[in-house]
Order: C-alpha cells, then structure tokens, then sequence
C-alpha cells in the first residue's frame, strides 16, 4: 500500500484523503475541528514585525548606532573645519545626508537578503505564506527608513547648524529650502530603492552589497568619465543613466518637464523594471 | 490532518520527489524515515509553501498550506533549526513570531519554560547556542501557536540522549493529546521507538507504509534450535517461507514468516527443541529499511554509516 495511515473512518468531511477506512481508529480527531480557523494577519501587523528585524540583530543595532556616530562626527567635522563662511544649513546636511545616504539602503538589502543568507525565511515564509506581502511591508520600511533618516538628517544638521553658528560668532544661515530637502529625500529614498531592487534580484547579502557599491559608486565614476570623453554619451546620458538624475536630485528638483521624463525614463529602466523582476522570482524561490 | 497525494518535484532531469502520497493523522505520530537525501525535506518543503511541487497537491487540516490564514496557529514547523539569524537572541526569535501570530508575551516565556531554555540562554544571540539548544528553541517556535499540527524535520539531530527521550515523551503527548505529528528521520530507531504509523522513502518514492505494528507484523518469526537443517526443511514442508539468518552461520536461526505459535507447532511435530522463538521485531524492521533503501544508498559506506547509526 502506498499510504502510510490510511484515512479513518471520522475524517471530517473537509478533508478527502484517499484509501479505505482503517481499523485503528482515532476518535481524538476532534482536535482537528475543536477551534475556529484564525483570523488572517493583517498588513499592519507584518509593518511591525518587519520593522522589529530591522533593528533587532546585532548587525541591525550596530548599523544604526554606525549612523547615529557618523551623523554626530559630520558635524562635528563640519565646525572644526570648514571656513567660517561655509557654517550653513546645506552644509551640515550635506555632511550629515553622505553617510545617511550610503548607510540607508544597507539596511534596505540587509532586511531583504538575510531572509536568505540567515535563512530566516525559512520561519518568515512560513509563518506567512503570501511572501509578497512580506516583501510589501519590507519595502514601505524601507521607504520609510530613507524618509525617516533624511529627517533625523535635517534635525542634527540643524543642531550642528545652531552650535556652529554660535561658536563661530554668527547668525545661523538656513539656505536649504523645503523644495531642495524634498528634492534631497526623494533621491536618497531612490538609492534606497536601488538596494532593495538589487536585494530582491540577488538574495544574496554579499552579492547585493557589491552591486549596490558598484551601481552607486564605481559606475557613476565611469559614466561621468565616459561623458566627458564620449559627446555621443554625453547627449544621451540623460535618457538612460538613472544615476545621473538620482545624484542630480540632491541639488534640487528637475527644472524642466524633459528633465522629470528622463528621470521618469530612467527610473522605470533601472528601477522598477528590475525590481518587478525580483519580486517576481523572490515569490518564486526555493526557499532552503 | 496531513494529506500528501501525488507529490513529484523535478529538478531538470532529476527526480527529487516522485508521486509521493501519504496521510498523517490526528492522535498519531507519523514516522517519515529514508536516508540521506531520499527527498524527506523537500516533501516537507513543499508541504509548507517554500518549495513549488512540480504536480500533486499537499493540504494541512483540509486546506493548502498558502490558504491557512495565520499558519503558526494551526500547525506548527521546524525544518531546520540552524536557520535563524545568527544575531538574533532566541527571547527575540518567539517574539517576533509571537507578534506575527498575534499571541500575548506570556506565550514566549511558557514555551522557553516548556523545551527547558533558561532566561539567560533565551537571552543569549543563538550565534552561541548549540545545534540541541538550536532544536529545543526550533521546537519552541513550532509550538508557539498552540497548533493542531507538528512538522518536524530530523529533530533529535544534536539532541543529547536525555533530550531525545524529552522530545519524544513530549511529541507522544501532543499526539495523545489528538494533535497531527509528522517527524522525518534518516535514523531508524528514533522512528521506531516514538512512531505509530511509518512511511519509507527511498529515491523520492514511498517504498512501505503502514502502522508500525503492520511493518513488524510483516518481519515474521525468528527460530532457533541445535538441528537447523531439519527446522528449516519443516517449516517449508508446512508451506512456510524460510531464510537463514545468517547464512553462514547455521546457529544463527532462521527467520520465517510463520507467526511464533505456528512456527512452535511445527518444531513440536517435528520433535524438535527450541532454543529460540520470538517476533523478529526491530531487528526485522532494521533489515527491511536496509534492503528497502539499499539502492538508494550512494555507496557501501553510506550504508555502513545507516547501518551503524540505525
């Protein structure tokens, strides 16, 4: 015979298995039907949940403690050194946004791929078996760590701001306006992005933060080389380099309808195509 | 409730799980016993949702695993115990379990009292844990949710002698208690000894399957006495199938599938002493999972190794 326990004779009628009834019946398959099935998880609750693996790791506390010290060094470095005439708001937020803006999409691929590389999502997946909705509130944390970090950014820079000013002996100089702050979330929430694309695609913790180091760093090197010695490249770089317009965004909005079509263009070439595309095989995987 | 039926993954050419069908029932504990890489985890992979099965259909308590609204409260998995966050303490581990199945805190501490996991080592990153405290936390977070339903996967690996028979006293009372369990083992004497119903798996196919006393029903009779010849030739006289035990040792006996009361009968009337006569019990079982998975074995000494460990 090819079943193991063949079905007995109270099965409930919900469930069909296949063979005769058998001899050695159970009568404790109440168990079975004793509880009503439980209500679904809702979405709030896997925000929560997600956000807790975020932070609660040790590679997930150092992270945010590696931001927090840096933030405070930027400042600090800000006052020591630069020219009095440089103690200004754009300076103190720039200082602090560099490191919030490499550091930020590290805890984006880091929530993604440790499902895989600590094979957490073993029990994740488990527990939810609709990994898309895993994927979904792991991705509106991460939007929300690269708003929520250009905040914090925003809020030292102005405290660096204050104490510079004071110390040098001057009024305090605000000279980021909304629109650039806007300007300057956005692209960084982009390189969040960015990473929690190459996350999706790679699965892999090590893979992922190469690619991320070599899309944001090594290629922006080579694009910008390639433009200033190619004229060709230099006229069409605006319609596929993605980059180009995300490091653009830092010094402000696109000023013309063409500049938002490019980023538009760019954006959906190495964003959102991509990202669909790793989603799409996440949902798929294996997981082992 | 577990209904397997049908399962075949495929992996290119290769056959990983082939028309696997079998049923785990409640109050029982389900034995899945094969050897290495016989397609054990895999069938437990696509019975919780993360692999695809290439065809067939797994459902827990009647439904499909992806159509459980919060699966942890109705059954509960641990596949591999090694697969948690390294970083991660095991306190934090239930609880963010806990949270995802919407239990109270209290939960956590009841089940780190349960599997016998102190305060300071569910403190502790399970970095540092061993692979036995590793189980006794996976086990932990598969009866977090109260579940009707236990799969576990080799569960007694890194266990202690002490923690082997904790989990199975705890595994029998789940089961008494009206709960599905289904535990997977490539070691046959873990299956043996907390089992009611065994399913043998040998190159991704069910190979036997039945209630354990049905498998060692069907191991026949073990007979022994000074004149092994003539037994031999009686008990086939009486139409019963024979075998030495070892063949080259007569005084070893003989094994038959008489049951003892006939197997006695027949030495009477042949006027011969016995010097043995029992149910060829474990030892039966061992033999047949040996001969069922021999070719499924890589090489002689992975059989050794099964042999040895069994």
């Amino acid at each position: 015979m090819s079943t193991a326990a063949t079905t007995p004779a109270t099965t409930p009628a919900t469930t069909q298995a296949p063979g005769p009834a058998h001899a050695a019946v159970t009568d404790t398959a109440t168990r079975d039907a004793r509880r009503p099935a439980p209500s679904p998880i809702p979405f709030s609750r896997l925000l929560l949940v997600e956000a807790r693996k975020m932070v609660d790791t040790r590679a997930g506390l150092w992270l945010m403690v590696g931001i927090a010290v840096a933030s405070v060094l930027a400042s600090a470095a800000v006052v020591l050194w630069a020219p009095d005439s440089m103690i200004d708001y754009s300076s103190f937020s720039t200082a602090i946004g560099i490191p919030m803006a490499v550091m930020l999409p590290i805890i984006a691929i880091l929530s993604v791929t440790s499902e895989f590389s600590q094979r957490t999502g073993l029990a994740t997946f488990t527990l939810v078996p609709h990994r898309g909705r895993v994927v979904a509130a792991k991705l509106v944390n991460a939007v929300a760590v690269g708003v929520l970090g250009m905040v914090v950014a925003a809020g030292v820079g102005a405290l660096g701001n204050l104490v510079g000013a004071a110390l040098v002996g001057i009024d305090p100089v605000w000279d980021v306006s909304f629109a650039l702050f806007s300007s300057i979330v956005l692209g960084n929430v982009l390189g969040v992005l960015v990473g929690f694309m190459l996350a999706t695609l790679l699965r892999s913790t090590p893979a992922a933060m190469v690619g991320y180091l070599v899309y944001g760093y090594v290629l922006v090197g080579l694009t910008t080389m390639l433009a200033s010695v190619q004229e060709w490249f230099a006229d069409a770089q605006p319609w596929v380099d993605f980059n180009f317009h995300q490091g653009n965004l830092f010094e402000g909005f696109p000023e013309t309808g063409e500049g938002w079509a490019q980023l538009g263009v760019t954006a959906v070439v190495w964003l959102v195509v991509p990202l669909a595309l790793g989603l799409w095989r996440l949902v798929r995987a294996e997981v082992k | 409730m577990i209904v397997i039926d049908g399962l075949t993954k495929r992996y290119g050419g290769h056959t990983a799980v082939d028309h696997v069908s079998f049923t785990a029932r409640p109050g029982r504990v389900t034995g899945f016993l094969g050897p290495n890489g016989a397609g054990k985890s895999t069938t437990l992979r696509i019975l919780a949702g993360l692999t695809p099965a290439t065809s067939g259909t797994a459902t827990v308590l009647g439904r499909p695993y992806h159509r459980l609204p919060n699966p942890g409260r109705e059954i509960g998995v641990l596949l591999d115990a090694s697969a948690q966050h390294a970083g991660r303490t095991g306190r934090e581990i239930l609880r963010v379990a806990a949270i995802t199945m919407g239990l109270p805190r209290t939960r956590v501490d009841e089940m780190l009292d349960l599997v016998g996991l102190t305060q300071d080592e569910a403190s502790r990153r399970v970095r540092d844990y061993s692979l036995g405290m590793r189980q006794r936390l996976g086990l932990a977070h598969a009866l977090l949710g109260d579940p009707d339903v236990l799969v576990l996967d080799e569960p007694a690996n890194g266990l202690d002698p002490a923690g082997i028979r904790w989990m199975r006293d705890l595994l029998s009372g789940y089961a008494r208690d009206g709960g599905t369990v289904l535990l997977s083992s490539h070691l046959l004497h873990e299956i043996e000894v907390v089992a009611d119903d065994i399913v043998v798996i040998g190159q991704g196919r069910i190979v036997a399957g039945g209630t354990k006393e049905e498998l060692l029903a069907g191991t026949g009779t073990l007979v022994r006495c000074a004149d092994t010849a003539r037994l031999a030739e009686s008990l086939a006289g009486a139409g019963h199938h024979v075998e030495h035990v070892d063949p080259a040792d007569a005084g070893a006996g003989l094994r038959t599938d008489a049951d003892p009361t006939t197997a006695g009968l027949v030495a009477l009337a042949a006027g011969l002493a016995l010097t043995e006569l029992r149910t060829a019990d474990g030892a039966g079982l061992e033999e047949m999972f040996l001969q069922l998975t021999a070719q499924t074995q890589r090489d002689a000494h992975a059989r050794e190794t099964a042999g040895a460990a069994a």
